[in-house]
């Protein structure tokens, strides 16, 4: 599409409804390659929904998947594991597990729960990428909610997938482990070339750190293009159906819809 | 190293009371007595290991600490055959078919109706887990209800022979049936052998067990065939018992908070097995047979089941 390199994550004509109701309606894309995709649009459009469908953990109605020239169900589990990770919203577990252990299951797809010293550092890395070293020996019932999205986060980074789907990652979150997780998927991007799809609620992180949106509303897809084209007053209106004032500081642009 | 040390008390006692179980009181000239006494403590062994390692495995498929497989009704339609064949041969049941081929059919059937919910389960993919739990609540309500139906109707004398059945007993063991089980039991588990290093990440929930590259469907698919197994075994072999399940998970978690799943299924066969010959022998040589096995297990079962509901209720509010 806007960018002349090969995108390997694409998707065609999905559908999806729940009973009688259309969730998504023959939406089609292509998710450029090495570079952040932002999923925005108002409650209900369907965003999380299509991230489900893109990682394989619900099945469209209709429409095709493809990832690498693929059908993305021909996969083999295991093998898609080690391309592509997926972290939902709410990760609730009620169980008796430390952030180390935890990440650790980001290597299973390798080590099939047998760590390798090579699995034990990325483990490290992960811990180190997502600043909880001091919380690694700490149990996840112990954890605030924002601690604990930060260890699942940590646990897709120590899966070292080339694409990484993420539904809502700064729920929870306070403003500097906001900032300090779009920086890490940023670097995560920019320095390890991997490709970030994720749901997004507040438009200013879309704004700042995204490269793509892909903006839905009601199961369809209304814009799809490069941030700067989204991020304009008339298109947000168009999609939140409020009032946006856009400023630009620096070559950066600041959405402020908050009281206008 | 603290869990290594458990664990060998935890050993220790089990030894211990196998031996007080065998030897307390024995009059060596009679060497019927411990003949006898082996045999319940093999067919205690067995459905020890069968209760504890289907519990521990129903648990962690269905993310819940208070559940066992009974909810699943496989234990009613146990019952239900039983009472079928029954109402049709009457007193002359054990001449037409032999103990084994009760077994066998018995163990078919509740294979059969495991497979039975599983496809109910995955046509609706997107219920899940909470879909299958409630058609086995429904699905054993409605088989209660027609072996109660029956067992009104039939002769009373033919009625204890389904008493039998339905009560909790290690003194009719059958060598021959204990063979067979103990053959099924080792199967089953060395089957299960294969797929045990994934229980850790299915106990994650079914997104992330996916995501980490699992085939989640086969797998759940792959133990409710153990679970129903196992279930079998112990049922056919002594009666409904799984309650016992709730149990001894909840004192393996308690016990062994690291939930490696290797582990914690040792250390629940090991609990299992130890509860059950320390019941048998309080009944044996305290209560002088006055009460059974089953009755002292669900009254602690029963007592710990109130303190689980009551501490985690605590924890929520």
């Amino acid at each position: 599409m806007v960018d002349s390199q090969k995108d390997y994550l694409t998707f065609q004509d999905i559908h999806k409804h729940y009973g009688e109701k259309i969730v998504l309606n023959a939406i089609s894309a292509e998710i450029a390659h090495g570079k952040i995709t932002s999923l925005i649009g108002p409650n209900g459009a369907g965003k999380s929904t299509l991230l489900a469908i893109l990682s394989r953990l619900l099945k469209q109605d209709g429409g095709k998947v493809s990832f690498f020239d693929k059908n993305i169900g021909s996969y083999k589990g295991q093998d898609l594991a080690k391309k592509l990770a997926i972290l939902r919203q709410s990760n609730h577990l009620d169980l008796k597990l430390t952030v180390e252990d935890l990440v650790s299951f980001g290597r299973f797809p390798y080590s099939q729960g047998r760590l390798s010293s090579e699995d034990k550092e990325a483990v490290q890395n992960a811990i180190r990428f997502t600043e909880l070293e001091s919380l690694a020996d700490a149990y996840l019932d112990e954890l605030s909610g924002g601690q604990r999205q930060r260890a699942f986060i940590s646990m897709i980074i120590a899966q070292d997938t080339d694409y990484i789907l993420l539904d809502e990652p700064l729920n929870n979150l306070d403003m500097k482990h906001s900032v300090h997780v779009m920086k890490t998927l940023r670097r995560l991007v920019d320095e390890l070339g991997k490709t970030v799809i994720l749901v997004i609620h507040e438009i200013n992180f879309a704004a700042q750190y995204s490269d793509f949106i892909i903006a839905l509303k009601n199961g369809e897809i209304v814009q799809h293009d490069k941030t700067n084209q989204i991020i304009q007053s008339n298109v947000l209106r168009d999609i939140f159906e409020i009032d946006f004032d856009i400023i630009d500081r620096n070559d950066k642009l600041i959405c402020n819809y908050f009281n206008l | 190293m603290r869990t290594s040390l458990k664990l060998s008390l935890l050993l220790a006692s089990l030894v211990g009371i196998i031996a007080l179980f065998l030897l307390f009181e024995i009059d060596l000239s009679q060497d019927y007595m411990i003949h006898k006494r082996s045999i319940r403590l093999a067919s205690m062994l067995v459905v020890g290991v069968s209760v504890g390692f289907s519990s521990l495995v129903f648990q962690t498929l269905s993310q819940n600490r208070i559940l066992t497989p009974a909810i699943m009704g496989y234990e009613s339609i146990f019952i239900l055959f039983q009472t079928v064949i029954v109402f049709i041969y009457g007193d002359k049941t054990f001449q037409v078919i032999t103990e084994q081929n009760n077994f066998f059919y018995a163990v078919l059937l509740m294979m059969g109706f495991s497979l039975l919910m599983y496809l109910f389960m995955f046509r609706r993919s997107k219920l899940g887990m909470l879909y299958l739990l409630l058609s086995g609540i429904v699905m054993g309500t409605l088989f209660q209800t027609f072996s109660q139906f029956m067992q009104i109707l039939i002769d009373p004398n033919e009625f204890t022979v389904i008493q039998n059945f339905m009560f909790v007993s290690f003194s009719k063991m059958n060598t021959k049936l204990l063979s067979i089980a103990s053959i099924t039991l080792l199967a089953t588990l060395i089957y299960a052998s294969f797929y045990i290093k994934y229980l850790d990440v299915i106990a994650l929930g079914r997104d992330h067990a996916i995501n980490l590259g699992l085939n989640y469907q086969g797998l759940v698919r792959r133990f409710m065939l153990v679970i129903s197994l196992l279930v079998s075994v112990s049922t056919a072999l002594v009666g409904p018992i799984t309650f016992l399940g709730i149990l001894v998970c909840n004192l393996t978690y308690e016990l062994f908070p690291n939930r490696k799943h290797p582990a914690m299924l040792t250390v629940c066969c090991l609990i299992s097995c130890l509860c059950l010959v320390a019941g048998q022998f309080l009944i044996e040589h305290i209560f002088q047979f006055s009460t059974t096995v089953s009755i002292v297990i669900n009254f602690i079962g029963g007592l710990y089941f109130l303190y689980l509901l009551w501490s985690t209720r605590k924890k929520i509010t």
